[in-house]
């Protein structure tokens, strides 16, 4: 079976006053049916901007996807006409955002925002759509559903705007669901309820799962596979597993090691990336994580480094990859 | 020992804060409170460093903020260096803030955008009258960029020019600009990226070291926490629930709350996320306007009797310096 998204070469530009920002530059990757995978990386590692363009969603101007093809369930979204993506967003691929209050319209009931959908994708009627509406309510975890159903989004908790949100993403049985940094904008016993709740959805009605997060410690909770982002590219794609336990780019060697585990006994010091993030409107020729990376040697400066297999489906984009395998304690 | 060393820096005592709620534009009368902070009582040693976690309202940062003198607390007493902030005089706050410091989240909007790096740190030297001399004004502001790891050329810079981690450490210089003794650090690494974050993690242990500091440091974020603070203290719903020295408190939690907090952050280990039973605690924080009755936390509690629902736990004493506030462990 073909997998259920592939994207191919993808690249998103924004004009800025700055200058030229290729903020997804040359992305590939594949979701399968029913998987979930994580995209993570840092603000600005293109991340998000890479997932708005599989939906096309690239306000233009400033910005525009220049070149590549998203193949979804065997169509190129890419060459489809502004009517049909319509269809695809919303029915085929739904959306959960970070922050719910501004992706829910604040002058609609929750009820309307779910039964617009049914009736705009699948033709429902009101009666049908309020029903599946109230059903929907009660699948993602909501207390009495039939009177949030008449509420406005200003009347529920950020959890539970949330959980709105996953019913409208789940309610025309989506084949893939695209969330975006999900639960940042909430506390951390939400985020583990709201985590659970797509994970257990998630596996019931078998829907593939992009979630895009700079969170470590979610991505290890519940992806399957993970690309890892820096400045516009893959630099790291595998199982999370091997990201996690034999990581071969530099960079997420040096993520992992930097942030603070309530799993492992208290360092006395924290080993940071050093460094700052890059400018995108002056990435040279060479690997953009160069300057930062302790393992840089003269030919980082002079080519950029292909992401390329590094064991059955782990891929890194380094020259020293291999040597990185063998100093694992590098990283540990 | 001297008296100086023995009296803690900071005590908080019975600290409420409840912000009244009104109805009506014509006949605006009050119909409630938010009780943000709802006694609440902690010291901190000098040097010592203290946590303050919970999750959003569970009145952290209100607490900084009436510490800090930003706000007028609706009872309780907070006394800095023996001396109740809340009765001080002009004279004595000026001096006050010179002592008393912080730092802020969002290094985006709590630094003037219309104002260079230079001028943003120099600014309190200048109204505090420490240094009159441009000049020397001047090399004190560079010598702090270079303290807070920034190029002395930054002068010269304005924020928007620099990233969100270099912007933190300016906001970190403007608040060591005085020569403070404490600081309060709300959230002050939890808008930066994970690269950046350990770096600024380290500059704040540094900072403490070499010039002596005590810090409030209030986030949301355990693992961080965990990290900084010799001690910590955890919040729900204006309360102190628990409190212990850092070790302590994560390596043996005792209170519902805080072990429902400890499990349900995700550790950046699959193998060890697939082995660990994982049970996010039940429902939402409930309103401050109308907390539950008794023990805040007993809707959300798995221990819960009928004796939560109606009398307040007080915080005891359980171990050498962990104090709980929950009548089912002991």
């Amino acid at each position: 079976m073909p997998p259920l998204l592939e994207v191919r070469g993808l690249h998103t530009e924004f004009r800025t006053g700055a200058g030229l920002v290729r903020a997804v530059d040359g992305v590939s990757y594949t979701v399968e049916h029913g998987e979930t995978v994580a995209i993570v990386g840092e603000s600005g590692s293109g991340k998000s901007v890479g997932a708005l363009s599989i939906m096309r969603l690239i306000p233009n101007p400033p910005g525009r996807i220049t070149a590549g093809e998203v193949l979804f369930d065997g169509r190129d979204l890419r060459r489809l006409s502004e009517a049909q993506m319509r269809e695809v967003r919303g029915r085929d691929i739904g959306m959960v955002f970070q922050e719910p209050m501004t992706s829910l319209n604040p002058v609609l009931t929750i009820g309307r925002q779910i039964t617009e959908t049914l009736e705009q994708h699948q033709g429902a009627d009101r009666a049908q759509a309020e029903r599946r509406a109230l059903e929907l309510l009660e699948m993602v975890g909501i207390a009495d559903p039939a009177r949030r159903l008449k509420q406005y989004p200003h009347q529920l908790s950020g959890g539970m705007r949330q959980r709105v949100m996953i019913a409208v993403a789940l309610a025309c049985n989506p084949k893939l669901i695209i969330a975006d940094e999900p639960t940042t904008a909430l506390d951390v016993t939400i985020q583990a309820q709201i985590l659970e709740l797509m994970k257990t959805l998630g596996g019931r009605f078998n829907v593939a799962q992009i979630i895009i997060t700079h969170n470590l410690g979610v991505v290890a909770r519940y992806a399957s596979r993970v690309n890892v982002m820096y400045a516009g590219r893959i630099v790291e794609a595998g199982s999370a597993d091997e990201i996690y336990h034999a990581p071969r780019h530099p960079y997420t060697m040096a993520l992992l090691r930097s942030v603070p585990r309530l799993d492992q006994p208290r360092r006395a010091r924290l080993d940071p990336v050093d460094g700052q993030p890059p400018d995108l409107t002056r990435l040279d020729g060479g690997c953009s994580f160069r300057p930062r990376c302790r393992f840089a040697v003269e030919r980082c400066g002079r080519e950029q480094p292909a992401l390329e297999r590094v064991g059955s489906g782990h891929l890194a984009a380094c020259f020293r990859s291999a040597e990185l395998l063998a100093n694992q304690d590098v990283a540990a | 020992m001297s008296d100086a060393a023995a009296t803690p820096l900071l005590e908080v005592r019975q600290l409420a804060m409840h912000f009244p709620i009104s109805e009506g534009i014509v006949l605006n009368r009050k119909i409630g409170d938010v009780k943000a902070v709802d006694g609440v009582d902690f010291t901190i040693k000098r040097g010592e460093t203290l946590g303050l976690v919970g999750e959003s309202g569970c009145g952290k940062t209100t607490t900084g903020r009436c510490i800090l003198r930003l706000e007028r607390p609706t009872a309780g007493q907070i006394l800095f260096d023996g001396r109740d902030v809340n009765r001080m005089d002009r004279q004595e706050l000026t001096a006050l803030r010179r002592r008393m410091q912080v730092i802020f989240q969002d290094p985006y909007s709590s630094l003037n955008p219309r104002m260079k790096v230079g001028d943003i740190i120099g600014e309190p030297i200048k109204v505090h009258g420490v240094e009159r001399d441009a000049r020397r004004r001047r090399d004190r502001v560079r010598d702090l960029l270079a303290v807070c790891g920034l190029d002395p050329k930054f002068t010269d810079r304005y924020p928007h020019e620099m990233s969100g981690g270099q912007r933190q450490r300016v906001g970190i210089a403007r608040a060591l600009a005085l020569d403070p003794e404490f600081i309060v650090c709300d959230e002050a690494v939890s808008a930066l990226d994970v690269s950046i974050q350990a770096q600024v993690i380290n500059l704040l242990e540094d900072l403490r070291e070499r010039f002596g500091l005590t810090y409030l440091f209030i986030a949301h974020d355990l693992s961080v926490v965990r990290h900084l603070c010799q001690r910590v203290a955890v919040m729900y719903l204006g309360r102190i629930v628990e409190m212990a020295g850092g070790d302590e408190l994560f390596d043996n939690p005792m209170h519902p709350y805080t072990q429902a907090l400890l499990s349900a952050v995700p550790v950046p280990d699959p193998r060890i996320e697939a082995a660990r039973a994982f049970r996010p605690p039940r429902g939402e924080v409930p309103s401050p306007i109308n907390p539950p009755s008794g023990c805040v936390f007993h809707p959300r509690c798995p221990m819960a009797v009928a004796g939560c629902r109606e009398t307040r736990p007080e915080l005891r004493e359980l171990r050498p310096g962990h104090w709980v506030a929950c009548s089912e462990v002991s």
